[in-house]
């Protein structure tokens, strides 16, 4: 016999904990069910001391539990005492495993505790997902952990690691210093990892610091030893402790078995839900992160509301004050507008009225006068502009302003910059006396186009006619590309893919709309590279005009996604536009002369490959460092941190170098930000030069930390303040600028925060790395420019 | 792209620093004051204001340096000034003295300014000389990489060592305790391969074949592992020869600026209170 309950809530983090303390306190029948032996298990897991922020600030509270920015500590305390006090009823250690029927019975099957019957679920199971275990007799048993909180506490013991993670490699790095520590990879190489945690791996293994077992998998675990299995049999292994660090599950399978749908397979897709966080199984809610809304507040609003949904009481929700505030300029209330907003805007007007709330707070409404730069051309910026109302105009002619596209009502731009990542073509500016436009930061549509199936065609589709027109054919009339448009594919591949081979057979021609390609070909035995091509051009040309087989390979630099056009229906524009037929051909000709020089000059293309390795191909803007100039003096690393509140966001000294030219940890301003996916404080942007900066919403949380491949951010609290540099001279007042603050703690009540590069936006004239290095040694430079330099010698 | 402090801006300050010899070398051959040419001459007293002009502003660069966040400074614009300019001084100050040196306080400013000078030129070889050096000498491998390795093979040719003779044993264990990386000036200073390990692998050589074949192989490993390790001290002395080099002038060019300003103010007040 199961226990029956009108709602069952599943987890217990904000979101679950603030529904059942609204359910407890308004008497509704209810079960709060949690895996973890205590509340809150994600916050609970924070590092100790963790300052917990309570963004967004304009938001107002509404639940039963009280929350403001904190140490974690007092907020869980708070927590348990609130729950206690309201009498929700908790049941610790009770994982729910299934979800089955429908509104009005659910049943829930629960490991650790009795079957749960209920009328609703609530569903609110955050993110972090289920670790994996290992999966071997003798896993269970005690020296087998699954965490490592201080690899400093372990010393002079044999440690197996299991994993070949960015986790499994840190602890195993940090363990080695005052242990023997073996590493347990199912694979045979490192792939996973990010280049920085691969580097220390291999060196580490290839100095014999760490042994590493390849392509071998634990058997069993005795009581001081690990049976391996590898490629060469079984393998004994005395060893103290075992760590295995195998990632985690992501919830959604689970999610998906309880019938639940999400609209796309992409990572960041979410479920679709109603107005009331009801998903497409009647009866059931999500919330929280789970439902897309990463904040502890937003959390624990929801969990307010969806028992008033429940009990059939609607309530405003929470953000409404948000969007009055956001729809004030154009005098109209928030219902009315966000109808308006679905009926003229086609590519809107599939999202569900929660879908669009949520897309309106991150979005911004602008009213331009008549003649206002919405965005100038060569600008960094990359959100999407939907017009709700009025006309603007393209400026398709740089030299000539006047030379204008108009698009009207229900019309988007912008696109090409959130596709490409890369400066704005062409400068827009208000065309009409009653503009009303939607401003949507990058963030927001990618979450969007991996949720909405027909946004991302609408907009793929729409972006892809409008690049083979500029960027290919300006001179055609839209109307006889339309037979190249309709054969065109969009693909994406991988770094390191190969388009096509120098010898291969095909005349289609590839238009890359985001990343950025190498071009090569075999000389005496070796493959030279001969050029680099960012997104916004073509390749693939020369074969089409020569008719000849490819005369080189082409493979990308970067994760790419390019156009590829039938070389048929193209060569039918061709015959009958002779001036793009010569344009084609004059970069034919010019492309064969920068080949024949790069072929001559072997050792640049050696340069370009080697950055190319680096990811150099993915950034905007790097640091480079000549090392034959570079006096090691770090004078540009102080400047960084005297800017900089105290921490310097560059490391010299690491990183690899070729040819004397170095690359320094520091920030690429990478074209599609890897550190800006997952920032649940939407804290990360790009500034219309290019420069991708933190700014003061950031809670800490460590996703941008791990998700930079490049290993340039990290968390630091603010250091103390230093003495000027006059006491510092005349009185030795010490620490002086540049140096270190020594022995000096850092205050704890200051959070840790993430810090990286932010290009010095704030100082007028630039980087100040590079302004203080005395020796020119220090430049920060758009890779394109430097390989176009490069290649021109 | 990279551009060097002595190319900067197509030797703009070389220009400056030549025109500004040639104008004062001009001068000074033309002027003919009644007296034998000295500081007190109108000439002197216009090349003598010049020169602490010029000194002042080469000192504050040591404040521009640290004034980070001050928008309107490159640094590199600022040290190839700084060269150009700083090395005229050698004409402009000499010029003003008229060759008139004595045992006096106006001669030890002088000479305390070529004093500068010349470590600053010091300074600037280097910077020219060992980035370069460095780069090659490292290949690629960090310090600390080097450190690490050579720690790991220590503790391999100890094993190897405690496993063969008693003699081999002291040998390698002498050899491993009396390598230093660094240490005192003199030690930074000074390059080249560790003379211990460089004995201990020629007495090794010597004794080898030991008794066992399987001993002798362990010799001729332990041969090899010293000789890998002394490659690496070879190439870790160097690099912290290499920063020394870059560093230590710095510590005769800045107090001698401080002492130069110093005798310079006694230098003034001399010449208007006692002349
Ligand atoms: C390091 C870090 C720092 C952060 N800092 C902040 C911050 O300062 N401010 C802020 O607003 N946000 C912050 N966040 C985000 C915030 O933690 C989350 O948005 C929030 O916890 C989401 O709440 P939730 O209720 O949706 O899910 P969670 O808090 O993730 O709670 C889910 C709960 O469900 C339980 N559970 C999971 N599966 C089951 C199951 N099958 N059966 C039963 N129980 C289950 C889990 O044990 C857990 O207790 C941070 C996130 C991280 C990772
Ligand atoms: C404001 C700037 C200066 C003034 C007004 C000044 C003035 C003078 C005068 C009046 C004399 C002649 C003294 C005499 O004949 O006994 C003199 C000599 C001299 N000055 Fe200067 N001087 C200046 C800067 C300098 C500088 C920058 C240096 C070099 C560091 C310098 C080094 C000398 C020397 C070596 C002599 C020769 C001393 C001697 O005659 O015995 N002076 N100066
Ligand atoms: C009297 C003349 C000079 C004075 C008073 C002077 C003073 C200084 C001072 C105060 C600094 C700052 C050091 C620091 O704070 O780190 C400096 C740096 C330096 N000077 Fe001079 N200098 C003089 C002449 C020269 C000359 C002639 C040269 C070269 C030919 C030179 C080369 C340098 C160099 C290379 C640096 C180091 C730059 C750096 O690493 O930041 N100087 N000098
Ligand atoms: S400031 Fe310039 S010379 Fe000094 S360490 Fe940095 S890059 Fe090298
Ligand atoms: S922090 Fe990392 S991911 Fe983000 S822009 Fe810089 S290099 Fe790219």
């Amino acid at each position: 016999m199961a226990d029956k309950f009108k709602v069952a809530i599943v987890g217990s983090g904000p979101a679950g904990m603030s529904a059942a303390g609204r359910a407890a306190e308004s008497g509704v029948s209810h079960v709060l069910l949690e895996k973890a032996d205590h509340l809150s298990d994600t916050i609970y897991k924070y590092q100790k001391g963790k300052f917990v922020m309570a963004t967004p600030e304009v938001l107002p509270l509404r639940s039963p539990m009280s929350f403001q920015a904190g140490i974690r500590e007092d907020i869980l305390r708070t927590w348990d005492e609130q729950t206690a006090g309201h009498k929700a009823n908790v049941r610790f250690k009770n994982e729910v495993t299934a979800i089955k029927g429908q509104k009005g019975k659910f049943e829930l099957t629960v490991l650790g505790g009795p079957a749960v019957e209920a009328e609703y679920v609530v569903l609110c199971i955050g993110l972090q997902g289920n670790l994996r275990k290992v999966e071997c007799a003798g896993a269970d048993r005690p020296w087998v952990q699954y965490q490592l909180d201080d690899p400093d506490a372990y010393s002079d013991e044999t440690i197996i690691v299991i994993g070949a993670g960015d986790a499994a490699i840190e602890n195993a790095v940090a363990l080695a210093r005052q242990n023997k520590v073996i590493v347990v990879n199912r694979r045979d190489e490192f792939a996973r990892a990010k280049q920085g945690n691969l580097n220390l791996i291999t060196e580490a293994i290839d100095k014999g610091v760490i042994e590493c077992f390849y392509n071998s998998e634990p058997k069993e675990i005795g009581d001081n030893f690990i049976v391996l299995t590898t490629a060469d049999g079984e393998a004994k292994v005395e060893c103290n402790r075992v760590i295995a660090r195998l990632g985690a599950d992501p919830p959604r399978r689970f999610v998906e078995s309880c019938g639940i749908k999400f609209p796309s397979k992409d990572r960041a897709a979410l479920p679709e839900l109603s107005g009331s966080y009801e998903s497409n199984v009647p009866g059931l809610y999500i919330l929280g992160a789970l439902g897309g809304y990463p904040l502890i507040k937003q959390a624990m609003n929801q969990g307010y509301e969806v028992v008033e949904f429940i009990e059939g009481r609607p309530v405003k929700p929470a953000d409404e004050p948000l969007l009055e505030a956001k729809f004030a300029n154009i005098n109209a209330g928030v219902d009315e507008t966000l109808q308006r907003i679905r009926q003229n805007v086609p590519l809107l007007s599939s999202l569900t009225t929660l879908q669009l709330r949520e897309f309106m707070i991150d979005s911004t409404v602008h009213t331009p006068p008549r003649g206002d730069v919405i965005f100038a051309r060569n600008d960094y910026t990359n959100s999407l502009y939907s017009i709700v109302q009025g006309k603007v105009g393209i400026q398709v002619n740089p030299t000539n302003p006047a030379e204008m596209i108009e698009l009207g009502q229900g019309q988007f731009f912008g696109e090409m910059g959130l596709i490409s990542g890369r400066r704005r073509t062409a400068t827009i500016v208000a065309a009409s006396d009653d503009c009303v436009l939607i401003e949507t930061p990058r963030r927001s549509m990618i979450k969007l186009v991996n949720s909405v199936a027909a946004v991302k065609k609408v907009l793929d589709q729409t972006a892809m006619g409008r690049q083979i027109q500029t960027q290919l054919a300006p001179e055609v009339p839209t109307a006889e590309l339309q037979e190249v448009v309709e054969t065109a594919k969009i693909e994406s591949h991988p770094a390191g893919t190969v388009l096509f081979n120098e010898g291969d057979q095909g005349d289609a021609i590839y238009l890359i709309r985001r990343g950025s390609v190498t071009v090569s070909r075999a000389i005496a035995g070796r493959n030279l590279v001969l050029s680099y091509v960012p997104a916004g051009n073509y390749v693939g040309e020369m074969a089409l005009l020569s008719r000849a087989p490819r005369s080189a390979t082409i493979k990308t630099a970067v994760a790419t996604e390019v156009v590829k056009l039938d070389g048929a229906a193209f060569t039918k524009v061709l015959d009958k536009h002779p001036s793009l037929r010569e344009k084609l051909e004059n970069k034919y000709e010019q492309r064969m002369v920068e080949n024949v020089r790069m072929e001559e000059a072997p050792e640049s293309g050696g340069l370009i490959e080697f950055l190319v390795a680096q990811g150099v191909g993915e950034a905007t803007d790097v640091l480079l460092i000549d090392e034959s100039l570079c006096v090691r003096c770090d004078n540009c690393e102080k400047a960084c941190a005297e800017t900089h509140g105290g921490t310097s966001r560059l490391d010299r000294e690491a990183g690899p170098t070729f040819a004397s030219i170095h690359v320094p940890t520091s920030c690429r301003h990478c074209e599609h930000p890897h550190c800006m996916a997952d920032c649940p404080a939407d804290a990360i942007h790009r500034a219309p030069n290019g420069e991708v900066f933190i700014d003061d919403k950031c809670i800490g949380c460590g996703n941008c930390e791990r998700n930079c491949p490049y290993q340039v951010i990290h968390m630091a609290a603010k250091p103390p303040a230093k003495p000027g540099l006059l006491q510092w001279l005349l009185f030795g007042a010490g620490p002086g600028p540049g140096e270190d603050l020594g022995a000096k703690k850092v205050k704890s009540d200051s959070p840790k925060l993430a810090v990286k590069c932010d290009m010095c936006k704030d100082l007028a004239a630039g980087p100040a790395c590079v302004r203080a290095c005395p020796t020119g040694a220090a430049i920060r430079v758009n890779p394109e420019q430097f390989f176009a330099m490069t290649i021109r010698g | 792209m990279h551009e060097s402090v002595l190319v900067y801006r197509r030797f703009r300050y070389l220009k400056w620093a030549v025109t500004l010899t040639v104008v004062s070398l001009l001068a000074y051959i033309f002027h003919s004051p009644a007296e034998p040419a000295n500081g007190g001459t109108w000439l002197g007293y216009t090349l003598g204001t010049i020169g602490v002009g010029l000194i002042v502003w080469l000192a504050w660069f040591g404040i521009r340096k640290r004034s980070y966040a001050n928008p309107e400074i490159k640094l590199e614009d600022w040290l190839s000034a700084h060269v150009y300019l700083g090395l005229s001084l050698i004409f402009v100050a000499t010029l003003h003295t008229g060759f008139q040196f004595g045992w006096n306080v106006h001669t030890l400013a002088y000479v305390l300014m070529m004093l500068v000078i010349v470590s600053g030129a010091f300074g600037l070889y280097a910077y020219v000389r060992y980035p370069k050096l460095m780069t090659e000498n490292r290949r690629g491998v960090s310090l600390d990489a080097m450190i690490v390795e050579m720690a790991e093979i220590d503790r391999e040719t100890r094993e190897l060592g405690a496993k063969l003779t008693d003699e081999i044993r002291d040998l390698v264990f002498d050899a491993v305790e009396n390598t230093r990386i660094g240490g005192s000036v003199r030690r930074q200073l000074e390059s080249g391969r560790s003379g211990r390990t460089v004995a201990a692998i020629a007495r090794i050589r010597e004794i080898i074949p030991l008794p066992s074949r399987e001993q002798t192989e362990d010799g001729r490993r332990l041969i090899s592992l010293l000789t890998r390790k002394n490659e690496l001290v070879l190439r870790a002395r160097n690099d912290v020869m290499y920063k020394a080099m870059m560093d230590i002038w710095l510590y005769v060019h800045v107090p001698l600026t401080f002492a130069l300003l110093a005798s310079l103010i006694a230098h003034v007040i001399a010449v208007f209170f006692y002349w």
